[in-house]
């Protein structure tokens, strides 16, 4: 599957998992999941394929 | 005073007709009236935008005039009133909608409904990717410009505009922290209000690159 452009490979797991592994925190993002926003909810339940494209924005703070 | 028309013929000599007429049919949003917000609104005001919806449920503190448009005589009146009011003295004849209102999942759709696009210009990251969650999924024609990091004294070249989705696009370095303890100054901030500002405008001309 493809993470912000690039490959990732060797993954199994949740959009969840995907963002604890990349340190993430679910409150401070936004998911693309092949083109439509993700809901926070569907985080847990959404198990990412190969040919999958996932866009992660990440917010910090600051206005 | 200058009448209604003397102002519009001042915009149209300046941006030329084809870009005055678009910007004065659009409505565009500002959810946070902090130092991103009150700046954007000020460029978006002097660009002549026909509508702005300005939502913000803070009232204005002697802490936030280093960096925020207010003034000494603001402080303790609401932000949407007190950038109102200076707004007023740019260009008295748009639609200006003040929601002093905190936005919420549950309100964030009706606030901004009908706006072409939304300006995030939250403080707290959490509250950013609410907000930005919330419009993606509920205004499905609604464009978003994101505020997304500004603090601290890096370089004012590492602020840059971004288009990670198709209907966001994000202004700042994307790094700098609030959180690390970096501070917010005014020059980096107003500098990533111009980032956004400037896509807003470039969207409303239809121009969709960064």
């Amino acid at each position: 599957m493809k993470v912000n452009g690039s490959v990732y490979s060797d993954f199994s797991g949740s959009i969840l998992q995907l963002l604890q592994q990349k340190n993430l925190s679910a409150e401070r993002v936004a998911v693309e999941y092949n083109g439509d926003i993700l809901p926070r909810e569907k985080f847990v339940e959404t198990f990412p394929k190969d040919e999958d494209v996932i866009e992660i924005v990440h917010f910090v703070g600051g206005g | 005073m200058l009448s209604k028309q003397e102002l519009d013929e001042i915009l149209v000599k300046r941006h030329g007709k084809d870009a005055q007429k678009r910007f004065a049919a659009s409505c565009v949003g500002i959810a946070g009236l902090g130092g991103l917000g009150s700046h954007i609104a000020v460029h978006l005001t002097r660009l002549g935008i026909g509508k702005l919806v300005l939502a913000d449920f803070d009232l204005v503190d002697a802490s936030n005039i280093h960096r925020q448009m207010y003034v000494l005589s603001d402080i303790g009146k609401p932000k949407t009133e007190a950038l109102h009011a200076h707004l007023l003295q740019i260009h008295p004849y748009l639609s200006y909608t003040l929601h002093q209102t905190k936005i919420t999942t549950e309100n964030a759709a009706s606030v901004f409904q009908g706006c072409d696009i939304v300006c995030e210009a939250f403080d707290r990251a959490d509250q950013k990717a609410m907000l930005i969650n919330t419009l993606l999924q509920d205004l499905p024609n609604t464009f978003i410009v994101s505020g997304n990091g500004m603090a601290g004294s890096a370089s004012a070249n590492l602020i840059q505009t971004t288009h990670p989705m198709r209907r966001l696009y994000l202004c700042g370095d994307g790094n700098s922290d609030l959180q690390d303890g970096l501070g917010l100054l005014s020059p980096r901030v107003g500098v990533c209000a111009a980032h956004q500002a400037t896509m807003v405008m470039r969207l409303l001309l239809g121009k969709t690159n960064c």
